[in-house]
């Protein structure tokens, strides 16, 4: 394997709020390979998007802190060093919802060609020609007239168009997409998955991709991680996430889902909801809501471990432990 | 149950122009059974679920409950006495509780409409509601914000529910929650829907989700219907060139079919429901439009139950 674009390893945030500490991320780390897309998926919560956002130096501080970890880009630590040069220039971001994420007052054209007159030193002039033909690549029509519009005579889609067109004004090498499709129609977040797959083929940019739908992960990704309570429960590439699952979570979200291959089948919900972070719990975050719980997932937290060493799938979970009750170790432990 | 016959809702813009939200629609939904509705926002599937329970007035048509004709525009006496048959679960479960009304209050509310005086009886009933919806008694002396959003969306089931309707619109319940807790809310609605008899007007633009859970599939656009059939039947092997591109957007949890899909997504996007034409709404997006697409479109019966309204059908 080359060596990754990006590696984090062990990150941990919190934020001081009125109620206590957060722990909203607790132990993350994965490598994100150049030209590949990973995607992070997770339920409301979870933290994957303050991953992305501390990546990006985008937490506030205070009430936030990273409290532990590195993140290594270009022989950079962006932990210790912070993101500054980095941001906006070598990793670009979009945003959910397109609709507060752009400044109502400004006209999309210098939205965008602020980018480059910040980051590239270009002139107004020249920045305002790069970002008319920054929009036509993302298929705004009518590129020129539109630039002189402002965001409200946008819709939803072309919004995120525009928003696509700002992130990758610098040539990013990594694209970071903090759930670019939730707030759009299907048939809009069709157009705009194949705009981030045809680009990323043409200029070889990583993505992070940041979704709660395994739909759109199954669409996009080639690595998968699925955060849980704020860590990572299970990576792996997309083939082994979603036909051989091996922590119980991402198990449990698969039957969570309608599957148009088997039209028959039940869904079977993950009764519960997820800890509180105020005080995580001490063993395995998953064992309240887990139909597999034995007594040590209560007591003590699972390592991350591998499932099959020619791959890189990993999962979090007691059960892969040698000792665990299997075919193999037909164990019941008692309850 | 239900009968839309003909029925429009045109909002008036001013200067001349009026957005056509529901334009025509007829559409039967028999007792007892769950009829989807889905389609892009803006193509005034919220509108039409909102006419039924008398929120909003209705500009032409006719909307038969059993064998009464509901008013055009509901008088408060008339909330009141359709409030006991016919309900909604909203959307947002955030916006949806008022933040100053304990649970008992937004739950009490309802029944003291319907004539009750008596805190205990009301008290025991609404605790019942709570255990039967998956939460607990003691949450009825609690306000909104303590609870999270699928907890909020199980209130405004109770809340819809515990008057036992005969029919209920439900406005997108899932799309504000989260994968795991989707499933428990269609599971707990799928169950109370067996046991109350109830019939519902599901109403998504989560199209796998809806295929799961109706019987019936409805699909606009621009305030029409322009497909309408069992759901598998709509779903797969749909026959009017809208249904097919927006099935053939809809990602699929499975890599494997993922890497399979080539088809091309469809173009542009909703156009504006304002003084529409006469033709097609359609044809403007549509790969296959014609020059005729500027007549009216007939409604063809596909097979037995399922109808399309497309010129490349009548052929």
């Amino acid at each position: 394997m080359t060596t990754p674009i990006l590696a984090v390893r062990n990150l941990a945030v919190e934020f001081d709020t009125f109620g206590g500490v957060v722990n909203a991320v607790r132990d993350v780390s994965f490598d994100l390979h150049a030209g590949q897309t990973l995607a992070i998926v997770g339920e409301s919560g979870c933290g994957k998007s303050v991953t992305v956002q501390s990546l990006m130096g985008l937490i506030p501080t205070p009430p936030g802190r990273i409290t532990k970890g590195s993140a290594r880009f270009m022989d950079q630590d962006l932990v210790t060093t912070g993101a500054q040069g980095v941001r906006g220039v070598h990793m670009g971001m979009i945003f959910q919802d397109p609709m507060t994420s752009l400044n109502p007052t400004m006209r999309i054209g210098d939205q965008v060609a602020e980018t480059l007159v910040v980051h590239k030193q270009y002139t107004r002039k020249q920045a305002q020609e790069a970002a008319v033909s920054l929009l036509a690549r993302t298929h705004i029509p009518e590129p020129r007239r539109r630039a002189q519009q402002y965001p409200f005579e946008f819709s939803g889609g072309m919004l995120q168009r525009a928003m696509i067109a700002q992130a990758l004004a610098c040539e990013p090498a990594i694209l970071i997409a903090d759930e670019p499709t939730t707030a759009l129609d299907v048939t809009i977040q069709a157009q705009i998955l194949e705009l981030m797959q045809s680009l990323q083929k043409e200029n070889g940019m990583s993505i992070i991709l940041i979704t709660h739908d395994l739909a759109v992960v199954a669409r996009m990704a080639d690595q998968v991680a699925v955060m849980y309570a704020g860590e990572i429960v299970e990576t792996g590439s997309v083939t082994d996430v979603f036909y051989h699952p091996a922590h119980p979570y991402n198990l449990g979200l698969q039957q969570a889902m309608p599957s148009n291959r088997h039209p028959d089948r039940v869904l079977e919900p993950i009764p519960g909801s997820p800890p509180d972070l105020f005080s995580p719990p001490t063993g395995c975050g998953y064992c309240a809501r887990c139909p597999h719980a034995m007594t040590i997932c209560d007591s003590h937290p699972p390592e991350m471990s591998p499932i099959d060493i020619a791959s890189t799938h990993e999962a979090r979970c007691w059960l892969h432990h040698e000792l665990a009750p299997s075919e193999n170790n037909p164990v019941r432990p008692s309850s | 149950m239900i009968t839309l016959q003909n029925v429009s809702k045109y909002f008036s813009l001013g200067r001349g122009q009026q957005l056509h939200a529901v334009d025509d629609v007829s559409l039967t939904v028999a007792a007892e059974t769950v009829v989807g509705l889905v389609g892009e926002s803006g193509s005034g599937k919220s509108t039409l679920g909102r006419m039924i329970v008398g929120l909003h007035t209705r500009d032409t048509g006719e909307i038969c409950y059993q064998n009464d004709v509901l008013p055009a525009r509901f008088r408060p006496v008339d909330h009141v006495r359709y409030a006991r048959h016919l309900q909604m679960i909203f959307q947002d479960p955030y916006a949806s509780l008022n933040p100053r009304m304990t649970v008992f209050d937004i739950l009490s509310e309802s029944l003291r409409l319907q004539g009750q005086t008596d805190t205990r009886a009301m008290s025991d009933t609404i605790a019942d509601w709570l255990t039967t919806v998956g939460l607990h008694p003691d949450h009825m002396t609690r306000y909104p914000h303590e609870f999270s959003g699928g907890q909020r969306q199980r209130i405004g089931i109770a809340r819809a529910l515990m008057i036992e309707p005969d029919f209920v619109v439900c406005d997108e319940p899932i799309s504000a929650l989260d994968v795991s807790v989707q499933a428990q809310i269609i599971n707990l609605l799928a169950e109370l829907k067996e046991r109350m008899g109830l019939t519902l007007l599901f109403i998504a633009h989560d199209l796998s989700m809806v295929r799961y859970i109706s019987d019936r599939m409805a699909v606009m656009y621009l305030g029409k219907i322009i497909e309408e059939g069992p759901s598998d039947e709509v779903f797969f092997n749909p026959q009017h060139p809208y249904t097919q591109l927006l099935i053939a957007s809809n990602p699929e949890p499975d890599p494997d079919t993922e890497r399979a899909r080539s088809v091309e997504p469809i173009r542009g996007e909703i156009t504006s429901p304002v003084n529409p034409g006469p033709g097609c709404r359609f044809a403007d997006r549509c790969p296959k439009a014609s020059s005729q697409c500027t007549t009216p479109p007939p409604e063809v019966i596909v097979s037995e139950g399922h109808r399309a309204s497309c010129h490349l059908l009548a052929e």
